[in-house]
């Protein structure tokens, strides 16, 4: 960042204004570094602490934000500079994209329906369990409740730090009622939605006159009182201990299960419980394509443009006759609902639920798939959850990592930290999410992308 | 009365605590006129316009507004009395705009504003602002949202009528060029034609516009008065201005009404109003006539 402002415009190297600033940074990191890596202390045998001191490595450290802002100042940013000259008018994203956005969607979809075979073919049958299980069931799941706070958040512009509490709703509403009526899977599925939905709107309705941070606490709280009604509710919830023993759902009455009727006997194969894997990964994938489906209507619908209205300013909306308090009650109804829909598939997927599955945690992970994503970009959001989703899993199966820092190396420990730096990574090289461009909702002549300088985020 | 009146302001008061912003106002807008509001900085126009369309619940005081003849103010103390939002009847309808929210303002009783300071959709395109401002109608044709998500006819035949409509104003404001692209990149001039252009899709009888000449160049300025008198006569939309820019409003306007610290000091035809000496004092911001004369021998006038 410092280093754009040693040659901005230019693209020339200012040796004298890169070292004064390396300077700076060279005294900020070893005034930051001396407490926090410097010293240490330890216990030593006789239970007394003893300060040592690790100047070797604090040199290290103070050398690494040296040399990391000379490579900015005197490589990236006058790259950059020159970059930015030469193509001065018509980026280049306006010119990639229109290739890309026609053949991406078809590409993924035919992917994400040939995924389990192709995983089947490589991995075998048991490799494959994982494969499926963790990333694809695990990645939709997330895809489907970053579309549903989307059009809430990304949509309509009213930021839910509580998003994680209708997921809950949806995944209690379907096994209790599973385990108390023995009511099917497909029946309790838009049941959950609908009680989800009614969460919404209850949930909506005292948090109308809100806006921007107001209305994001009182969400959060929201969240929370739904948490810590499960844990205490204990006569109806089972409080920690949880949910166990969820029916699961069976492929149109025929249970995945080793009995004559069940799936492998009825059609005459080798039980195995990747059936059941499968059959799971194709029912949340429909229902991720109905979720996506119905978004995109809506976005062409009256509500969909008034929710996009509403988020740009809502007093226009008002002096245009568009009912404010009706607009933002669907909004979080059909988000709520979307929720709903991936907790009860959750709750059926696990067979096991319990409120640690429903921690703030949880809200954070949603909307920042939605927020890195892109407000409002479906595409966008599906890649940030395969990328926040999808990188996390990944980052376990590293043990490649193991042969170059040595076998004492565990990079399931440093997983959120790669996390991490990945997202502000992300986040300083593209601030408004990966699709930062907006669609409009229908066109005249030719559709052409909203930068989103324009677009306002909401409040 | 004479004529036939559209909108009747009667003792409008509004106080924002110890503040009196606009004092017992009684004003009338007659049907198909211009009737401009004007007044030094301060003297409660927006208030009134506030009023007008919802925004703020009066203090005290009455807004009726009739649409159809001049017969339906027969109902007027009834439905005053009886504490009804509205009253229909075979000719017409009556409302009383100070008991309804603002949205209901627009939607029934087809009162549309703009606003001082532009408030576009600025990160959508302006055929969408134009969608938007058909919301209702719109809304209705999906079935609220229902057979639109199912993909109905009847739907896809509403919008194409809409973006029809749209492409009519877009036309009308010299725009349809730009219709896919964002109003936000519009510039100033254009963003307050097509501020009015979506005020104008929600089929408004009263149209109030907010200070639309403000920070226009004298072409622009003289585009839109012409595209206030189309309003006016092609589209059967009355207008309440507020306005600043007295070449704009002495030019365009039918009647006049004077305010000055809250209260009505001069209402009439533009000529009268320009040689009252009680608004040339409050333009002046001196206390009387007598006043007036003297600061026009100082400055030589």
């Amino acid at each position: 960042m410092a280093g754009s402002t040693a040659a901005p415009e230019t693209g020339d190297i200012d040796i004298v204004g890169s070292l004064k600033h390396a300077v700076v940074t060279a005294l900020i990191a070893f005034g930051l570094f001396l407490p926090l890596i410097g010293f240490k202390t330890t216990q030593d045998i006789h239970n007394e602490l003893v300060l040592e001191t690790r100047f070797p490595l604090l040199l290290i450290f103070v050398a690494l934000a040296v040399a990391g802002s000379l490579v900015m100042s005197l490589i990236i940013a006058p790259w950059r500079a020159r970059r930015l000259r030469r193509r001065p008018a018509t980026s280049e994203e306006s010119r990639i994209s229109p290739a890309i956005a026609r053949w991406f969607a078809p590409f993924a979809l035919g992917f994400v329906i040939v995924y389990p075979v192709l995983v089947l073919v490589i991995g075998g049958f048991q490799g494959a369990v994982k494969w499926i299980d963790n990333f694809g069931i695990q990645i939709l799941i997330y895809v489907m409740l970053g579309f549903g706070l989307n059009i809430v958040v990304g949509l309509a512009g009213l930021l839910d730090l509580g998003y994680v509490a209708f997921y809950a709703v949806g995944s209690y509403s379907y096994a209790l009622l599973a385990k108390t009526f023995g009511l099917s899977f497909y029946m309790l599925l838009p049941l959950a939605g609908i009680l989800s939905a009614f969460w919404g709107i209850l949930l909506g309705f005292p948090v109308l006159r809100l806006r921007g941070d107001y209305l994001a606490i009182v969400t959060l709280a929201f969240g929370e009182i739904i948490r810590l009604v499960l844990i205490n509710w204990v006569p109806v919830t089972n409080g920690y201990a949880g949910i166990s023993g969820i029916p699961r759902p069976s492929f149109f009455g025929i249970p995945f299960n080793t009995d004559d009727n069940g799936f492998a006997a009825v059609f005459h194969l080798e039980f195995s419980p990747i059936y059941r894997t499968i059959y799971l990964y194709y029912l949340i994938l429909a229902l991720v394509l109905l979720t996506a489906f119905v978004t995109t209507r809506l976005r062409r619908l009256p509500i969909g443009r008034a929710w996009e209205a509403l988020r740009e300013d809502e007093i226009a909306c008002r002096s245009l006759g568009i009912n404010t308090t009706h607009t933002k009650l669907t909004a979080f109804a059909l988000g709520a609902m979307f929720a709903g829909f991936a907790g009860s598939f959750f709750a059926a997927r696990q067979g096991f639920i319990s409120p640690e599955s429903f921690t703030f945690l949880e809200s954070a992970t949603i909307l920042s798939i939605v927020v890195l994503g892109g407000m409002g970009s479906q595409i966008g959001v599906a890649i940030a959850a395969i990328a926040m989703i999808g990188g996390t899993e990944i980052l376990r199966e590293l043990d490649v990592l193991k042969t170059w820092f040595g076998n004492d190396f565990d990079p399931t420990q440093y997983r959120m930290l790669v996390f991490g730096l990945a997202m502000v990574l992300i986040m300083i090289v593209r601030p408004r999410g990966l699709i930062a461009t907006r669609a409009p909702s229908l066109f005249l002549t030719a559709r052409k992308p909203v930068s989103a300088a324009l677009v306002k985020e909401g409040q | 009365m004479t004529g036939d009146p559209l909108l009747r302001v009667d003792h409008l008061s509004m106080r924002f605590g110890g503040l009196v912003a606009v004092n017992d106002l009684s004003f009338v807008a007659e049907r198909g006129e211009i009737t401009a509001l004007i007044g030094p900085n301060g003297a409660g126009k927006t208030t009134v316009f506030n009023c007008v369309t919802g925004f703020y619940k009066p203090t005290e005081g009455r807004i009726a507004l009739a649409h159809g003849g001049a017969r339906v103010w027969e109902n007027l103390t009834a439905i005053t009395l009886r504490g009804a939002r509205y009253h229909r009847r075979a000719d017409g309808a009556l409302f009383l705009l100070e008991r309804m929210p603002d949205y209901l303002v627009t939607q029934k009783a087809k009162v549309a504003r703009t606003f001082q300071n532009i408030r576009l959709f600025a990160g959508m395109t302006l055929l969408e602002n134009l969608l938007v401002a058909q919301h209702n109608p719109l809304m209705i044709a999906s079935g609220f949202t229902l057979f639109g998500v199912l993909g109905a006819k009847s739907y896809a035949r509403a919008e194409a009528a809409a973006v029809e409509k749209a492409r009519h104003w877009l036309d009308l404001i010299g725009l349809i060029d730009r219709a896919d692209d964002p109003a936000g990149a519009l510039p100033y001039g254009a963003q307050r034609r097509l501020e009015i252009a979506r005020a104008m899709c929600t089929d408004p009888v009263l149209l109030c516009l907010d200070e639309p000449a403000a920070g226009l160049n004298p072409r622009e300025s003289a585009e839109l008065n012409q595209l206030i008198r189309a309003i006016r006569t092609d589209h059967a939309t009355s207008v309440l201005l507020i306005e600043h820019d007295m070449s704009v409003v002495m030019e365009i306007s039918d009647r006049v009404v004077v305010l000055d610290y809250g209260s009505k000091i001069a209402d009439g035809t533009p000529d009268a109003i320009r040689n009252d000496p009680k608004v040339i004092a409050a333009y002046l911001g001196v206390a009387d006539a007598d006043e007036v004369e003297k600061i026009k021998a100082e400055v030589g006038l």
